[in-house]
């Protein structure tokens, strides 16, 4: 009989702890589905975010560095100028890279660096028990907007990957959603892509993940997957908003 | 024949680390020690190392963080408020028990204070810093020869601990020039880096981190860390005695307050008072003992800080009950005057 479908190599053999209905296993799965595709497992380091990110470290069967709240992109950094041969990402969530991290984020990618960043966005913060995001939809009641996210207290809902696309060092910023089965083919595509233009030192890759958070969103896995299409998809579309060819970085 | 050079210390400072192997610095503007990232901005590129100029003091301090954890020798320097918004990843390096060497030009505070030389950080350094149960290594140096030299000494003493390790210097050391003689670096017996992060070829995967969340592994990590401080207690405490043999007072003093109470020592001498000094070089692990033991002949001790009074503490909890502790603080603004300070001496002797 022919297998046709197993565990990534670059996954361990251990449950998920993610909620029922979380995307974060999908996107474990994608990212390890890359690495595996390249043979890049023995010589790629992960960077934990916090938040529910952190936990990479329990489910990739790589070398991984935790990093305090946002500055993931700045440990890649110093771990990708040390070690300009091997392959670095980091993996946060929505709180992690577009509030307090952002920073980090906006000045890691205009040097070009030449790391990943999986980014996932769930619109909540989701292992302190779903407070406002810097993502959370207007309207959208959290822990902390439990009115509903009003623009003139909050502001409005950062759309990161339109944004990192205006950026001179950025070669790609993605934005991908999960919730059907087209567009998860459609996101391995551009994890590989990702990894693929890392592996030709093309500069820095952005692939941001609209995530359910059905825990946190108050609903069924099902309903949180409608969210997404219903919901998010039109507040952040998705597509590739930056793209950069070999021949421009060359 | 050894080498002499006319260098001013923040230069003396950022050429020992790149003798002592250090390619991998970052930093963010701020006076006064513009001078370190303006050096390696010249030379690390002579010495293929790496030097960014990052986009905050929160940034060099994690960018530090992930060079530190591919194994390499990695720094970063700043002045007071610089320092202050690296005490979360300070932290967070000696949580992960992560090498690295933080050079502190210390400036006046609080807040934006000023860019006069102050010892306003001494608690800041000593005490931690950043939040939770650790320490770090703190040198302290006294001149631009002591700028060089504890600088190779910080990069062994951070890789033989797997800890931060501070340079506690002021924008008087930082600043001024002096003769030094070019020393070579020579280094420790140091263990191999056996835990760095470099992709797992053909071994088990490794993990650097400080989150710890099951049953017990709290504890037992902080009791890890604190069998460590207790080591470097034994075996790093590093001091400069300066005529303490028949002191009558022995004036406790560290960086330019040591330097400057040189001077009124000896004038304070000329007159006829028997004073001496005890300087300690490292603040963190502070040199309790000979204190102590020094407490058992000498009667009176003085603490003289560019300050308002924080080292005075640690000299109190050293010495023997019944000596005498005096403090005498000149705050930022102006260097402390040698007059300034042989009246001081005169005054508690």
């Amino acid at each position: 009989m022919k297998q046709v479908f197993s565990r990534p190599n670059s996954l361990r053999d251990v449950p998920f702890h993610f909620c029922p209905g979380c995307h974060h296993g999908v996107v474990h799965r994608l990212v390890a589905d890359a690495l595996d595709h390249f043979q890049l497992r023995e010589k790629t380091i992960g960077v934990a975010g916090v938040g529910c990110s952190v936990f990479v470290y329990e489910y990739f069967n790589i070398d991984v560095a935790e990093a305090p709240h946002g500055r993931a992109p700045a440990v890649a950094t110093g771990l990708k100028r040390a070690l300009r041969d091997r392959i670095i990402f980091t993996y946060q969530g929505d709180g992690d890279l577009a509030s307090i991290g952002m920073s980090e984020i906006v000045h890691t990618a205009n040097r070009g660096e030449n790391i990943t960043v999986i980014f996932v966005n769930n619109t909540v913060y989701g292992m302190t028990g779903g407070q406002m995001a810097p993502t959370t939809l207007l309207g959208q009641q959290t822990t902390t907007s439990p009115y509903g996210r009003d623009f003139l207290q909050d502001g409005y809902p950062i759309r990161m990957a339109e944004m990192l696309a205006t950026l001179e060092g950025v070669s790609l910023s993605a934005r991908v959603a999960l919730n059907n089965a087209a567009n998860v083919l459609r996101a391995k595509k551009i994890v590989r892509q990702a990894f693929e233009m890392q592996m030709k030192d093309m500069g820095f890759t952005f692939v941001e993940f609209l995530s359910s958070c059905p825990t946190n969103w108050g609903m069924s896995a099902i309903k949180a997957n409608e969210r997404v299409e219903k919901e998010l998809i039109p507040y952040f579309p998705l597509g590739v908003f930056k793209e950069r060819k070999e021949s421009d970085v060359l | 024949m050894e080498n002499r050079l006319f260098m001013k210390g923040n230069e003396a400072l950022a050429m020992a680390a790149i003798k002592a192997g250090c390619r991998f610095y970052f930093g963010y503007p701020i006076t006064p020690q513009n001078d370190i990232p303006e050096y390696f901005s010249k030379h690390m590129p002579r010495a293929e190392g790496c030097f960014i100029q990052a986009e905050s003091e929160v940034a060099s301090i994690n960018m530090l963080l992930g060079a530190s954890a591919a194994g390499a020798r990695a720094m970063t320097s700043s002045s007071s408020p610089g320092i202050s918004l690296m005490q979360e990843g300070i932290s967070y390096l000696a949580g992960s028990e992560l090498p690295g060497v933080i050079v502190n030009i210390n400036r006046s505070g609080p807040g934006l204070g000023g860019i006069t030389a102050s010892q306003g950080d001494y608690f800041q350094a000593t005490r931690g810093g950043g939040h939770g149960d650790y320490r770090t290594i703190v040198l302290a140096p006294y001149s631009v020869q002591e700028m060089h030299d504890l600088t190779m000494l910080a990069f062994d003493l951070a890789d033989r601990y797997r800890n931060p390790v501070l340079i506690l210097g002021d924008a008087f050391l930082g600043q001024m020039q002096e003769t030094m003689i070019d020393r070579p670096y020579q280094p420790l017996e140091l263990p191999p880096k056996d835990w760095v992060l470099s992709g797992a070829m053909g071994r088990k995967p490794r993990l650097i981190k400080s989150l710890y969340l099951k049953e017990g592994e709290m504890e037992r990590h902080n009791w890890k860390l604190f069998e460590k401080y207790q080591k470097m207690k034994k075996e790093e405490v590093r001091y400069d005695p300066f005529l303490t043999e028949d002191a009558q007072l022995i004036v406790v003093a560290f960086g330019t307050a040591a330097r400057v109470s040189k001077t009124a020592i000896r004038q304070a001498r000329a007159g006829g008072l028997k004073v001496g000094m005890l300087r300690p070089i490292t603040l963190f692990p502070f040199p309790e003992a000979v204190l102590n033991e020094l407490s058992k002949r000498t009667p009176k001790f003085l603490s003289i800080e560019m300050n308002t009074g924080q080292m005075v503490e640690d000299v109190k909890l050293s010495v023997s009950r019944n000596a005498d502790v005096e403090f005498y603080g000149h705050p930022p603004g102006s260097p402390p005057t040698p007059e300034e300070l042989l009246q001081a001496i005169q005054k508690a002797y």
